[in-house]
């Protein structure tokens, strides 16, 4: 997986495994299918989805990701942006 | 369509709490809240079986989703602690639950 | 990973589950009295006076806050705050017509190691989940009024970072010392809920400050 550049606008994965069944999700649901922009790659880490239940994790880039808060909430609503931690495989660049 | 109203979407985790609607109008108590023996105590335990390598922080969090929701926002902070911590030492074998019963009946024994 | 827990053992009271918890523990040679009276006393150790430290040598070198805002871990352990196996400290600063608030929406992610246990307030419900929204409307609870066009930015501390805010030197602070500085600084400033000197609380006399 190439590494994402600061400024890279991103996708989140407009995904739902919790609904699926048992998951542990660090990616909050909020921002899920909504557009962002990467502020930096925070470091790599091991998968929580997978440490969560004891199996093997692979290790994943972890990317501060900045969202305009005016294409989530309807309001009340006051955030100028919200800044949040996102592994590699949630996003897809566009 | 979830592109409409996060806070209201139906597919979201219970303990996924960003922005969800039925929260806005409640107040946050802002009041300091010292922490009892209890909570330090569990506090402690959680951080000796992370470093001793045999439940992770993250195996906590999925145990405190696995909470029923109604029982989620009943049992205080520490109180979902102890319920995760058990539920994955009896998962993972660590403690058995002929163990964790007969402790609990010695416990109420010498409580009587 | 074994078969699933039985509920109805799992919903026993949790203080008396967790006396069991402990007893089998113990007898198991997994966990001792004497490991927990020390965990205690290193986690009782941690406490907001430790980000306050830090906040206040920012504010009086630039070099240091350079570092600060660069690697937190670094910033933290060139204090002598013991980082030893806590998770990346990130630290963001608040700026003229930009300000921040952590949250974790998910659980209670929180920098343990500057500010110590989480407070209340940071693990309920209402907490997490206004944040996220109107921090604006959040703060306000605080007493909190920020000057007018500033930017909120909401940090939400979704993984293996944790974050704390840098707040900004109050403006009528010239000369003081590091320590009187640092005495102005809450447990709140660092997280967002409110800025230093926003709410009046009586000083005590120390030395150092003018007056």
């Amino acid at each position: 997986m190439t590494r994402l550049a600061p400024g890279t606008r991103v996708r989140v994965r407009d995904d739902w495994p919790e609904a699926r069944g048992e998951a542990h999700i660090r990616t909050p649901h909020y921002v899920r299918g909504r557009e962002g922009v990467v502020v930096r790659h925070l470091g790599d880490f091991p998968n929580p989805e997978d440490l969560a239940f004891v199996r093997p994790a692979a290790t994943l880039p972890l990317y501060h990701v900045q969202f305009d808060p005016s294409a989530i909430w309807p309001p009340p609503r006051s955030a100028g942006a919200v800044l949040i931690e996102i592994f590699g495989p949630w996003l897809e660049a566009r | 369509m979830s592109q409409s109203e996060p806070g209201e979407d139906p597919r979201r985790a219970h303990h996924d709490l960003g922005g969800v609607t039925k929260f806005l109008c409640e107040t946050v108590d802002t009041a300091p809240h010292a922490l009892t023996r209890f909570d330090r105590r569990v506090d402690a335990l959680r951080q000796i079986l992370g470093a001793a390598g045999i439940m992770r922080v993250d195996e906590l969090r999925r145990g405190i989703e696995a909470i029923p929701v109604a029982e989620y926002h009943r049992l205080a902070y520490y109180q979902r602690w102890v319920r995760s911590i058990a539920d994955n030492l009896l998962r993972k074998g660590v403690v058995s639950a002929e163990e964790l019963r007969a402790a609990l009946a010695a416990g109420r024994e010498a409580g009587r | 990973m074994t078969s699933r827990p039985d509920p109805a053992l799992l919903a026993t009271p949790a203080e008396e589950l967790f006396a069991a918890l402990l007893a089998v523990l113990a007898a198991k040679g997994m966990v001792s009295e004497a490991e927990l009276a020390a965990r205690i006393q290193s986690t009782d150790a941690a406490s907001p006076a430790q980000g306050a430290r830090m906040v206040a040598r920012a504010w009086v070198d630039p070099g240091y806050r350079a570092l600060m805002l660069a690697d937190g871990t670094q910033a933290a352990e060139a204090l002598g705050i013991p980082m030893l196996g806590a998770p990346p400290l990130g630290v963001l600063e608040n700026r003229p017509g930009r300000h921040h608030l952590v949250v974790c929406t998910l659980c209670s992610c929180y920098p343990r190691a500057v500010l110590g246990y989480p407070p209340f307030w940071f693990k309920s419900a209402a907490y997490r989940a206004r944040a996220a929204r109107d921090p604006a409307g959040l703060i306000a609870e605080w007493g909190t009024v920020l000057p007018p066009g500033t930017e909120i930015v909401v940090v939400d501390s979704t993984a293996d970072y944790r974050w704390m805010v840098l707040p900004q030197r109050p403006p009528d602070t010239a000369g003081w010392d590091e320590a009187a500085l640092a005495s102005l600084v809450r447990e709140g400033d660092m997280i967002g809920v409110t800025v230093p000197g926003s709410m009046p609380e009586p000083m005590p006399e120390r030395g150092g400050k003018p007056g």
